[in-house]
């Protein structure tokens, strides 16, 4: 007998490349614990070019009891009109209640317009989604660079929420689940659309992934700055990182900016060095796990969101770290 | 040739200064100053290098309350021809989907445009909705993240979009919208002239009434908008050590074996 269900969740995946992006997994896992609150069945919509079934299938596993699946050179690339036509479209026929979709650069630049198009609410950037005791959604996102949270809620159907990368937990993979893969026709829009002519520059540093993160700021003085930092990255298994001052500057490229007009990131360990810690660095790492400040102002801001923090020219303090880190290693092994 | 540009332009307080309440969780906007939206300075920047290399003409465009009105001045000494605020108390309370509605209608009014332009997102709000919503309700496309204009002729645009994965070089033909990150350009300060100037020129302040035909006033402001602020909260700062040295002899062994702890090393 089909079983009945008072609630529809929508999870658009991202697919990429060859496989998801693990944002797809994350909504899933918070789209899962949705459902269960609200007798709801989850959906995943996949649209991508060259999509396996066995993909398809992993979706399942972490939660889906059915996968619309798109696939089509249509979505080759990071077309918005080409995935707004379909999903619009979908939208209509299938009515879901609760559309999550990632706070990507693709999904905060398709999900206001498949919203404005369905006529309904759009909640940007969410960190938390809960359900209230009126079985509504509420949806927690930061606002005023990152000084508030707003919680939001939605009067119209269905309710729209992009969410953050890296903040909802990935649920258990089930082999054992079974759901239906549906597979859809892709429409061509015949709306007047943009061409992409170009790509270059492919990502080889998503600086969220990392877990350990060496900034740098402007008391780094010079680009050669980040030759000590990366040095001390790398012994400690991270990424270099930087606060907006040395990227227009120059001294590095922008997608190792952390910031409000950067990355927002939350590694085990984030260590800055000459960052005086302005609100808007602080809104794209203060959630960090661990921070440590080195900085020769005492009064510098960014001490105050420090676990530990170094009073001291960082020129004088990192080689030290280095040269100790590397003492210990050798000792170890 | 002459391009006839709009560039939307929201008034923010500046976010170094403005207090909030932790109790009630309230914004005390009267605590700051209130500036064009940094992002929106890019725009504007960027609608004036292209007017200045093939001509055009350049409407700054807002929705806010009266005092907007010396955001949108600001808008004209940097450059803008010609200025409009979208002022009604109906439009109070708006979310970005009756934001972007009441926008688009205003647009609508205007009629002839090729390129609208925006920032990335503002400092308060902080959604980076409005863009992408008014392209839709207009039926136009958008391109967001817009880190680069390559090139621009009568018909179409070229443009560099950070998408997660890569850059995107995208053509598109007018009109279309682009909102753009603060790596486009480096917008510049105006001169005493510009701002003597702008202080004398007039910006035309539309009611709903004067939207009359492009708008059902159903759809504006508080009660046309979807999502509302349920609650705003301050949030808890997570709970930090705060262990600070003065000397790093004493914190190096610390952080030492906070790396070990955290299996780092
Ligand atoms: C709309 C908008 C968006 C923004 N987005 C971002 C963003 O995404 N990310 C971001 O970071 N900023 C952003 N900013 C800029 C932000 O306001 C600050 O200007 C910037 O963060 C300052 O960078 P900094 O800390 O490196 O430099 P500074 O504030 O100049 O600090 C340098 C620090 O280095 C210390 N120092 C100097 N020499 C040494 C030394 N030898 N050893 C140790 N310490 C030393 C100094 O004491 C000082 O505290 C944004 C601003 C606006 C308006
Ligand atoms: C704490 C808080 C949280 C909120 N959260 C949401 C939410 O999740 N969803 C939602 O729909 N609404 C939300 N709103 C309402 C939203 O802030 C307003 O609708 C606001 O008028 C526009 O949104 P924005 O500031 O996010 O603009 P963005 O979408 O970030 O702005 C992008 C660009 O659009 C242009 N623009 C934006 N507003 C205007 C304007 N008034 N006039 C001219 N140009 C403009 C500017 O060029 C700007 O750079 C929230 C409001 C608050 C106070």
């Amino acid at each position: 007998m089909e079983k009945s269900y008072k609630n529809k969740i929508f999870v658009l995946t991202e697919f990429r490349g060859e496989k998801f992006h693990p944002i797809s997994f994350e909504l899933l896992g918070k789209g899962k614990e949705i459902a269960e609150k609200l007798e709801g069945e989850l959906c995943a919509i996949v649209m991508g070019n060259h999509v396996s079934r066995d993909s398809c299938n992993a979706l399942i596993y972490y939660g889906a009891e059915r996968v619309f699946l798109y696939d089509s050179q249509l979505f080759s690339e990071p077309n918005v009109i080409n995935f707004k036509h379909n999903l619009v479209k979908l939208v209509q026929e299938e009515k879901p209640d609760i559309i999550l979709i990632g706070a990507t650069h693709f999904g905060r630049s398709l999900a206001p317009r498949v919203a404005a198009a369905l006529k309904t609410g759009l909640t940007a950037d969410c960190i938390d989604l809960e359900v209230d005791e009126k079985g509504e959604l509420i949806q927690i996102r930061p606002a005023f660079t990152g000084n508030i949270l707003a919680h939001i809620k939605t009067k119209t159907k269905p309710v729209m929420t992009t969410v953050r990368y890296k903040v909802m937990n990935v649920g258990k993979m089930d082999l054992e689940r079974r759901g239906s893969i549906i597979v859809r026709e892709a429409e061509e829009p015949i709306e007047r659309n943009v061409k992409f002519v170009g790509k270059y520059g492919v990502r080889k540093l998503n600086i969220a992934d990392a877990e350990v993160i060496v900034s740098g700021g402007r008391g780094l003085g010079s680009p050669e700055g980040f030759n000590l930092l990366k040095e001390l990255a790398d012994l400690l298994g991270g990424v270099v990182g930087s606060s907006r001052t040395p990227v227009d500057e120059g001294w590095i490229g922008k997608e190792h900016q952390v910031g409000f007009s950067g990355n927002t990131v939350k590694p085990k360990l984030y260590i800055a060095c000459g960052i005086s810690g302005s609100p808007q660095h602080l809104a794209g790492m203060k959630d960090s796990e661990t921070i440590i400040a080195i900085n020769v102002d005492p009064s510098a801001p960014i001490f105050k969101v420090a676990d530990y923090g170094i009073v001291g020219d960082l020129y004088q303090i990192i080689p030290l770290m280095i040269k100790e880190i590397k003492a210990r290693k050798v000792n170890k092994s | 040739m002459a391009l006839k540009i709009i560039v939307l332009i929201k008034q923010v307080p500046d976010i170094e200064k403005v207090r909030f309440d932790v109790e009630t969780g309230r914004i005390d906007r009267s605590s700051a100053p209130a500036e064009i939206n940094p992002f929106d300075l890019n725009a504007l920047e960027a609608a004036v290098q292209i007017k200045e290399k093939v001509g055009g003409h350049i409407i700054g465009l807002s929705m806010g309350p009266p005092q907007a009105v010396s955001a949108l001045k600001d808008a004209m000494a940097r450059g803008a021809d010609e200025a409009i605020l979208l002022e009604d108390k109906m439009f109070a309370g708006a979310d970005t989907w009756a934001t972007s509605y009441t926008l688009a209608a205003a647009i609508k009014k205007i009629g002839v445009y090729d390129l609208i332009l925006c920032g990335e997102k503002t400092v308060d709000g902080d959604t980076g909705q409005v863009g992408a919503e008014v392209a839709e309700q207009l039926n136009i496309p958008h391109v967001y993240y817009v880190s680069r204009i390559v090139d621009f002729n009568e018909k179409n645009i070229t443009v560099v979009s950070e998408m997660d994965d890569a850059s995107y070089t995208i053509e598109a033909a007018y009109p279309v919208l682009i909102s753009v990150t603060k790596d486009v350009n480096k917008p510049r300060l105006p001169t005493l002239k510009d701002k003597l100037r702008a202080m004398k020129s007039e910006v035309k302040v539309w009611h709903a009434s004067d939207l009359d035909g492009f708008v059902d006033l159903n759809c504006v402001g508080y009660f046309g908008s979807p999502t509302n602020v349920h609650k705003v909260v301050i949030p808890q700062e997570r709970y930090r050590a705060g262990k600070i040295f003065r000397n790093l002899d004493e914190g190096l062994e610390d952080i030492l074996n906070l790396l070990r702890d955290k299996r780092l090393i």
